[in-house]
């Protein structure tokens, strides 16, 4: 119980490799969640964990995802930003796993930017 | 913040801001002392002794984006309404320390909440950086290492979100099973698994 166990690793290689082989090339989209303490405190967390989940059903390989920290529009948090390869980046605003889940799949998936809960074009 | 593992997701946010390579965190539950101690070192740029000195002041920060830093802040006043404190130990070059204690049993401390989302969230949104947990309770622990599972894993992105989630159901799981081994004591508060905010 101290750690993780050789059969837990090994299952867990067994599920993904497959899922992973084709991690490779250019990301086309990135996603940055915001996790300054404001965004930490208005529930960046919960907003990060649905969009692993989202991630891992789309099961898409030129997608990336990183955290970065706050951007001084703390008013506005959590934060995402959505760039899309050759268009602008958007910033998201008062995300919660819901309308995450809502940019994932319409944005990030089908390209059509979420103007609702868009805070600005960079 | 509702949970201390937002607390530490915080501070650990502000190691990989100062560049550090490898994160250890370390959580210290110890019924018969009453008390919980949390640590984060990180092996970053670390900060010159006079900033140190006044850390958890909400005006004294590195950042830009704008003039007030509050994590340390927070994260000081959660220990110190609880009969605890932090410290803070960094150089230039060295990393930085923050040892956050609190009393384990005080009414006004929050639970250490979901700390699977967490790692979850660190392991999956910074690819290469890696971590160390090291969670004891009363004599039994719990240590997830990432530089050990890349290596057992090999060839697999530690950080693609189906293997996070796996990872994050064992942690969940590897944590109740530490907090359910030794009977009764802060089951309850601990014990929460899927619960987010």
């Amino acid at each position: 119980m101290a750690k993780l166990t050789i059969e837990d690793l090994k299952r867990i290689k067994e599920q993904t490799t497959k899922a992973t082989a084709l991690r490779q090339g250019e990301a086309r989209v990135k996603i940055t969640v915001h996790m300054g303490t404001c965004g930490i405190a208005a529930g960046a967390r919960p907003v990060m964990n649905a969009l692993m989940e989202e991630m891992a059903e789309a099961d898409r390989q030129d997608i990336r995802v990183v955290t970065s920290g706050c951007m001084g529009m703390c008013s506005s948090e959590p934060n995402v930003t959505v760039e899309v390869l050759d268009t602008e980046p958007i910033v998201y605003q008062h995300m919660d796993p819901n309308r995450m889940r809502q940019v994932f799949r319409r944005h990030v998936l089908l390209g059509e930017v979420q103007t609702d809960f868009a805070l600005a074009k960079i | 913040m509702r949970e201390l593992s937002l607390h530490i997701l915080d501070i650990v946010e502000n190691g990989i801001t100062a560049g550090a390579r490898v994160i250890t965190i370390r959580v210290e539950e110890a019924s018969a002392a009453d008390r919980l101690l949390i640590s984060v070192h990180d092996d970053g740029r670390g900060m010159p002794p006079r900033k140190v000195v006044d850390i958890a002041n909400p005006f004294v920060t590195t950042r830009t984006t704008r003039r007030v830093g509050l994590g340390l802040s927070l994260l000081a006043a959660a220990a110190r309404r609880c009969e605890g404190d932090i410290h803070v130990k960094a150089a230039p070059g060295t990393g930085t320390e923050v040892t956050a204690t609190f009393r384990l049993s005080h009414i006004d401390r929050a639970p250490l909440g979901d700390m699977a989302a967490t790692l979850g969230t660190l392991i999956m949104g910074n690819p290469p950086v890696d971590f160390v947990y090291n969670h004891r309770l009363d004599g039994r622990e719990f240590t997830l290492d990432t530089r050990d599972l890349k290596r057992e894993l090999e060839g697999v992105d530690l950080s693609s979100p189906a293997v996070v989630s796996h990872l994050m159901e064992l942690i969940r799981r590897s944590l109740k099973e530490l907090v359910s081994g030794g009977g009764p004591t802060h089951t309850k508060e601990s014990a929460n698994g899927q619960a987010d905010d």
